[in-house]
């Protein structure tokens, strides 16, 4: 057990590496990091200036070991255009971002597992039928045209819920419907794939032929076993939602970290954008982390298959 | 294989997409789905026969006209108009060019990579394997939308660009997958033997190797071309698709958006067209999975 934590954490830090120097590298791939900075028309002089209090006068290696070495510390670079630390903006706004993603997780995990397991322990029935169609419709949707559609119900036609801005629990069902609800029909079709596997093994046939009560069988035996694969899966795009409501934010006016790189990009804010990409992807690795500390929990004999 | 009867005179590999179409042919949502995508790509390539517009042409006098079935709208054009005065129908045809052209090419570009990645990975193990399975799980941990959108705003939009930013950033699955196919596959009989008469690794690979993997591929490709044109719908949306003026779907719905409180159709139909676009080929992708699956469990040994 100890040494298979030992290895994820091994993991978390060369992920982590692997992911500075793409981050490093990115504001270089265009050829003159700074002429993307400044406006086309700024003068030589400017140039120059920007490009040596930037440092990229330095050799590579050099300014990579420069960035690394601040970014340890928590210091990823001033916003160009805010003309603050870079990793102060994302923090404000990472907790909008979270309380999105969070949402939109937390809707579609209590929907679509007992949706799933329903669907697998009625297999065939008119509910499983619809419930299956309704997740196909819901996975061939876009996110951000679901919102638009919200919008178009709920706030042009009706009025009843705020079209942008975040505050009030109001503001938040329509941007978190909207991104759950691919997540649910996601996990509704995993999670009755799941069942279905996991209802015709033996040790379901043995509980049953004890004479469990079917619930119990369900709930206890067979639930539990199905979770593990779910828990995988849900922490996975639980990471790729935090880096993944860039479009939702634009649409519902979202004041999270998303918005913040869009509107970093337009403005060629290039070291915010690097810094955002680097703490996102830090934070995906650690819910990583965290996944297979609970899958952990939940199959312990996967450390010892794992570590060997 | 057993029950093969029917397709008795092919030789094997034939005979199991012969075997794979059939069960697709039985399958409702398959036939619906691959009908339906049929019908697509067709009106996609043929249309400008049936329907000749122009979808720049912009009629200042004709702004915002309803879809013809509502008051106001007529046949003249058939789903209505922009806030330009353009033919909204004529707009989402165009569009369907420029998704499903960058939905295909994307998944073409990731697959090769993915493809070579994963072979050689799995065949050759050793550090090679490690190097690249490492990579795969920094590129796994790399979110994705930040970053295909901040490479795309460095290097420039163009449809070039956004077909390789998403093509690259989409090998990862497909390197798993091939990979650990790989890692059963090198260790059956006939791939033993052909290494003890002398075949070269390469020939190995590409010969006894590679046509054996081909299924999951298959099904995991025909998924990511449903998620590709989703994220080239978003990134078009956003402003960093296909440049101006070439119509996109995703664009349209940024368009149209501002007129959302007069103009229903600008922000609902293009919209449709993702959706129905993106079942077709989910229909068609579960239909794959399902009769290529049992396959899947008893390859050959």
């Amino acid at each position: 057990m100890g040494r298979y934590i030992l290895k994820r954490l091994w993991h978390t830090v060369y992920v982590a590496v692997g992911i500075s120097i793409i981050s490093f590298f990115f504001i270089h791939l265009s050829g003159d990091p700074v002429m993307l900075m400044l406006p086309p028309d700024a003068s030589h002089a400017e140039v120059e200036a920007l490009r040596e209090q930037l440092g990229f006068n330095d050799p590579l290696p050099v300014q990579y070991w420069r960035f690394a070495s601040h970014a340890v510390r928590g210091d990823l670079g001033t916003s160009l255009y805010h003309r603050v630390p870079a990793i102060d903006l994302i923090f404000e706004r990472l907790p909008a971002s979270l309380e999105l993603a969070g949402a939109a997780m937390l809707i579609a995990l209590v929907v679509s597992i007992p949706l799933g397991i329903v669907s697998a322990v009625k297999r065939g029935s008119f509910w499983d039928v619809s419930s299956m169609l309704g997740a196909l419709f819901g996975l061939s949707m876009p996110h951000f045209w679901l919102g638009i559609m919200m919008i178009l119900l709920f706030s042009v036609h009706l009025g009843w819920l705020p079209t942008s801005g975040r505050g009030t629990l109001a503001h938040l069902i329509m941007p978190s419907l909207a991104l759950g609800l691919s997540l649910m029909a996601m996990f509704a079709r995993l999670t009755r794939s799941v069942m279905l596997e996991v209802l015709s093994q033996d040790y379901v046939r043995t509980a049953r032929a004890k004479g469990l009560r079917e619930q119990w069988v369900i709930g206890k035996h067979a639930l539990k076993n199905a979770l593990i694969p779910l828990v995988t899966v849900a922490g996975m795009q639980f990471g790729f939602l935090i880096g993944g409501t860039v479009i939702i934010e634009t649409v519902f006016a979202w004041p999270g970290v998303g918005r913040l790189v869009v509107q970093a990009i337009f403005s060629r804010d290039y070291p915010l954008v690097q810094a955002a990409v680097l703490v996102l992807a830090v934070l995906f690795v650690l819910i990583n982390l965290i996944t297979d500390l609970v899958y952990l929990y939940l199959d312990p004999q996967i450390s010892y298959l794992e570590a060997k | 294989m057993k029950g093969a009867g029917r397709f008795r005179h092919l030789s094997a590999s034939w005979r199991l997409w012969a075997e794979t179409f059939q069960a697709l042919s039985r399958s409702p949502g398959a036939v619906i789905g691959g009908l339906l995508f049929v019908a697509i790509i067709a009106v996609s390539l043929g249309f400008p026969l049936l329907y000749p517009r122009d979808p720049l042409a912009q009629e200042l006098l004709s702004r915002l006209i309803p879809p013809f079935w509502q008051e106001g709208g007529s046949l003249a054009y058939p789903l209505g108009t922009d806030n330009l005065g353009r033919d909204v129908l004529v707009r989402i045809l165009y569009g369907s060019r420029v998704s499903l052209l960058v939905g295909f090419s994307a998944v073409l570009v990731a697959s090769v990579a993915g493809i070579a990645l994963g072979l050689i990975s799995g065949y050759y193990g050793g550090r090679v394997d490690h190097f690249i399975m490492r990579l795969a799980d920094v590129f796994m941990a790399y979110p994705f939308m930040l970053l295909t959108i901040s490479v795309i705003a460095v290097l420039g939009n163009s449809i070039f660009n956004l077909i390789l930013v998403l093509g690259l950033s989409d090998w990862v699955t497909y390197a798993r997958t091939i990979r650990g196919s790989v890692l059963s596959i090198k260790k059956k009989e006939f791939v033993m033997a052909a290494r003890s008469v002398g075949t070269p690794h390469r020939v190995i690979l590409l010969r006894h190797v590679f046509p054996n993997v081909l299924s999951p591929i298959l099904v995991l490709g025909t998924v990511r071309v449903a998620n590709i044109i989703i994220w080239e719908s978003g990134l078009s949306f956003l402003g960093m698709g296909v440049p101006p003026p070439m119509p996109t779907w995703g664009r349209m719905l940024a368009e149209g958006r501002v007129y959302i409180a007069d103009a229903w159709w600008l922000v609902t139909l293009p919209g449709l067209a993702i959706m129905l676009t993106i079942l077709s080929i989910n229909l068609l992708g579960d239909g794959l999975r399902d009769a290529l699956d049992p396959r899947l469990r008893n390859i050959p040994g």
